[in-house]
């Protein structure tokens, strides 16, 4: 037998399933949710409602999603702008730490005396931290013709490593009764509050003026254009006369930077020293949702939301209805599967036919 | 006798616009009929509805008399149809005999190249079954197409404009195969806007202009003129009679030299060119002889070349093509999609991506390139619905039209133009044509590149033939015939020739 539905190339992409398709994702993702939930012997509804819209019953709860969204927008608007010019940053993860290196390290500088000035310092350091982690992917793809995908990738677990040793090492705290982590930050180093009673910080804020930025720099600007043209049609930039490599180094710093902002935001916001597990993989979730969000920096803030709802949401299913908490990851993996299997259908049209018998 | 293939009021509407309008065709057993019609008449989407790449919204379609529905290009090959198109559907990064493969069912790579090979020898398709198809110019490639139809046997064979990128000898021997294949009781559909081929080949023509079909005639009872007729509906534009004034050297090429970089695809051995203002160079030849690296070394795609190009008194051969474009030279690439505009993007976007002066101060002024694309549609008479139409949604002879337009009404002091009427219809060829006798007329320098041999000799001053790297001396038109130069193509060109 056959398959009874079949995949037939639709003549013109269709244009409503660019949006459609994310959403359809959402909701298969949400039925498969369910699904699961019953099969861990949960109640389905109750499983969802737990996971989806308890944490967003409160107050509280509202503030700890924009908390959770804050390093997924700076992180996938970066990707964002190096996926529309066909860079395959991947290591978004490992900016977000050498930028939460960076910017830990400045925020660890920090005396009781010292100004809140020190908090620009600590987001331009951090800034640069991420940007330089970034520009070592660039510098071997641009030099060397190195794999982008596979270098940004292999830059995670070094700036993972490169975390744990100064942990252990230089940065330990001297009266952390050896726990690998550093001292905690003075208050002065640390992120300001923006909603009193809750740990929501002006990186909110400043991830809605990067998504803000990044939507003029793609819709106005020349540069934007110029990635964009880059991505869909590299022959048509080398006969405007665009420079790819120029392009390279525009969309991995600029990511970089954007990743690394929001390691050093998490390092001095909510967690508030630096710890081996500074980020539960916020720079690989971006990825998704760079994809959910249609690479455009309004689907991205919505799309981080979501993602973020699923971070809690996992947090909530474990501490109440005893489910491991990498339900979050299998929810993410869900979504992802279900966009990309979803996108299909912009560029073909399921056809049903009678099944074939196959003659043995 | 039932006929091989028969169509009975087929439709097929794309949103507002009636692509086929009830249209009602039969191809005998061993016919070879023409579908011909201006750009946009609807000959592609009739064929890709035969060929099952399009549904058609209504009407029937019978095979050897009994009604078929072709869902899908793998229904239609098993129901005997085979279809080269006229934009290519190749993986570039497979080789010519995988790519092969990819159409038939299971066999060994060792055994598809010999028969490849086997059939290449037989209609003189001369390709190379391991080379990559990355590897390949549009010429071979169109080969390749050909070559992979007739692979799998076909009952009806579907050409879209397969003449274009062949030699005058190669046109003949292909010739000469759809003729063999018709005797074998083959039947072959042939779109060509050529009408010298469609009457030296084909036994019916049928006409079509804005979706319907309007004649279908015996071709060998027609004259050029009558199909010309048919097709417009009206007498053909005629050219403009030209008179050739020779001026000044603007663009000079000295010793251009790309075999020292090795991953180049063509390598160019030592040319030297001199154009002059006011003056159209043609340059023949096969596609894949250094076209391709000639144009792209000239307009500065590419920089890594040694030897010397001279524009306006200044060396440019290390300027990026901004600089370039700010000292006059313009360029048209020979593919369009993906090369000239990009597809995905408006013809408002697509504006800006030479225009260097819309991009200046780090914002894009989308104002002034709407406006511009406004104009363009208007002046250069693009089909479209407006300048926020994606590139991909125009044809192919009014996106050249577009493309063309972009680069004229920027007034270039020197025009490089890599086939400028390849898959375009008779009238907007004319017009196209016409465009570029009056910019030589205001002293623009042109190089042209082309395998069309007739718009060679009716615009060209001086006439160069390109064979694996390297240029013939140079001809008036009038001083040679066409036979000879297509034993040039071969680079058989004597050494010594009374310099002009």
């Amino acid at each position: 037998m056959k398959f009874a539905v079949a995949l037939a190339p639709r003549a013109e992409p269709a244009r409503t399933m660019q949006w459609t398709s994310p959403l359809l994702a959402i909701v298969l993702t949400l039925m498969a949710g369910a699904l699961l939930f019953a099969l861990m012997g949960q109640d389905p509804v109750q499983g969802l409602k737990v996971f989806l819209w308890e944490p967003l019953a409160t107050r509280r709860g509202w503030s700890e999603l924009g908390l959770k969204a804050t390093p997924l927008i700076l992180c996938a608007v970066g990707l964002a702008v190096c996926f529309r010019a066909n860079v395959w940053n991947i290591g978004a993860e490992g900016q977000l730490i050498a930028g939460a290196i960076a910017g830990g390290g400045v925020a660890l500088l920090a005396t009781r005396d010292s100004s809140r000035m020190i908090v620009p310092a600590i987001i331009l350091a951090a800034a640069c931290g991420g940007a330089v982690w970034a520009a070592i992917t660039a510098w071997l793809r641009d030099r060397f013709n190195a794999s982008e995908i596979l270098v940004s990738l292999m830059l995670v677990y070094v700036a993972q490593l490169l975390l744990a040793w100064l942990v252990q090492g230089a940065w330990k705290d001297p009266e952390g009764f050896g726990f690998p982590q550093s001292k905690l930050f003075e208050s002065a180093a640390r992120m300001p509050i923006m909603l009193a009673g809750t740990r929501l910080n002006i990186g909110f804020a400043l991830a809605f003026a990067a998504a803000g930025t990044l939507w003029l720099m793609l819709a106005k600007m020349a540069i934007g254009y110029q990635l964009k043209v880059a991505g869909l049609a590299p022959l048509a930039a080398r006969y405007a006369g665009f420079s790819e490599r120029r392009l390279l180094w525009f969309a991995l710093l600029v990511s970089g930077a954007l990743a690394g902002i929001a390691g050093g935001i998490e390092a001095t916001g909510p967690v508030g020293q630096l710890t081996p597990t500074i980020s539960p993989g916020y720079g690989f979730a971006a990825i998704i949702v760079a994809f959910v969000g249609r690479l455009h920096p309004v689907g991205i803030v919505f799309a981080s939301f979501l993602m973020a709802l699923f971070y809690i949401g996992g947090e909530l299913a474990q501490s109440r209805l005893g489910l491991p908490s990498a339900l979050t990851g299998v929810f993410q993996g869900l979504l992802l599967f279900f966009l990309l299997a979803c996108d299909t259908l912009i560029m073909y049209r399921p056809v049903w036919r009678k099944p074939v018998r196959v003659m043995p | 006798m039932t006929p091989r293939l028969a169509l009975q009021g087929v439709t097929k509407r794309f949103g507002e616009t009636i692509a086929n309008d009830a249209i009602s065709l039969e191809v005998m057993p061993g016919e070879i009929v023409a579908v011909l019609g201006e750009n946009g008449a609807g000959k592609s989407t009739l064929m890709k509805v035969v060929y099952g790449v399009v549904r058609p919204d209504a009407g029937h379609i019978f095979i050897d008399g009994r009604e078929v529905h072709i869902d899908s290009p793998a229904r239609a090959r098993a129901l005997g149809v085979s279809m080269v198109f006229q934009h290519f559907v190749l993986f570039d990064s497979l080789t010519l005999a995988e790519n092969v493969a990819l159409g038939l069912p299971p066999e060994p790579l060792s055994t598809l190249s010999a028969r490849l090979l086997e059939l290449a020898r037989r209609y003189d398709l001369d390709v190379d079954p391991a080379k990559r198809v990355h590897d390949l110019s549009v010429g071979e490639r169109q080969r390749v197409e050909i070559l992979r139809a007739l692979m799998t046997s076909p009952r009806l064979l579907i050409l879209d404009e397969p003449t274009s990128v062949l030699k005058p000898q190669a046109i003949d021997r292909l010739f000469d195969t759809l003729e063999q294949l018709a005797v074998d009781g083959v039947s072959v559909l042939f779109i060509s806007h050529k009408l010298d081929e469609i009457r030296r080949v084909t036994h019916r023509c049928a006409v079509l202009r804005g979706g319907r079909l309007v004649a279908t005639v015996d071709t060998r009872r027609q004259t050029e003129a009558t199909l010309a007729r048919l097709m417009i509906g009206a007498d053909p534009p005629t050219i403009a009679a030209h008179d050739s004034p020779s001026g000044d050297v603007v663009l000079a090429v000295r010793g251009l030299d790309t075999t020292h970089a090795a991953e180049r695809r063509q390598w160019l051995h030592g040319l030297g060119l001199d154009v002059c203002r006011g003056e159209i160079v043609g340059i023949a030849g096969v596609s894949g002889n250094g076209q391709a690296a000639l144009m792209a070394v000239l307009s500065g795609e590419w920089l890594d070349v040694r030897g010397s190009i001279c524009l306006f008194g200044s060396e440019v051969a290390h300027v990026s093509t901004p600089g370039r474009r700010a000292l006059g030279l313009r360029y048209i690439p020979e593919e369009r999609l993906g090369h000239g505009a990009v597809t995905e993007l408006s013809l408002q976007e697509n504006v800006v991506l030479t225009r260097d002066a819309l991009r200046a101060g780090g914002l894009v002024n989308f104002r002034r390139s709407r406006l511009l694309a406004e104009i363009l549609i208007e002046r250069f008479g693009v089909k479209t619905t407006g300048p926020g139409a994606a590139a991909a949604s125009l044809s192919g002879g009014n996106l050249q039209k577009f493309i063309v337009g972009r680069e004229i009404e920027a007034q270039p002091r020197v025009l490089l133009v890599n086939q400028p009427t390849w898959g375009v219809d008779v009238g907007a060829a004319v017009a196209i044509r016409n465009e570029l006798l009056a910019l030589r007329k205001a002293g623009c320098a042109i190089l042209i590149v082309s395998e069309d041999l007739d718009e060679l000799f009716e615009l060209s001053d001086r006439l160069f033939v390109m064979s694996k790297g390297r240029l013939s001396p140079g001809v008036r038109p009038g001083e040679i015939s066409v036979q000879d130069i297509g034993r040039w193509m071969s680079g058989l060109w004597p050494q010594q020739v009374v310099p002009v």
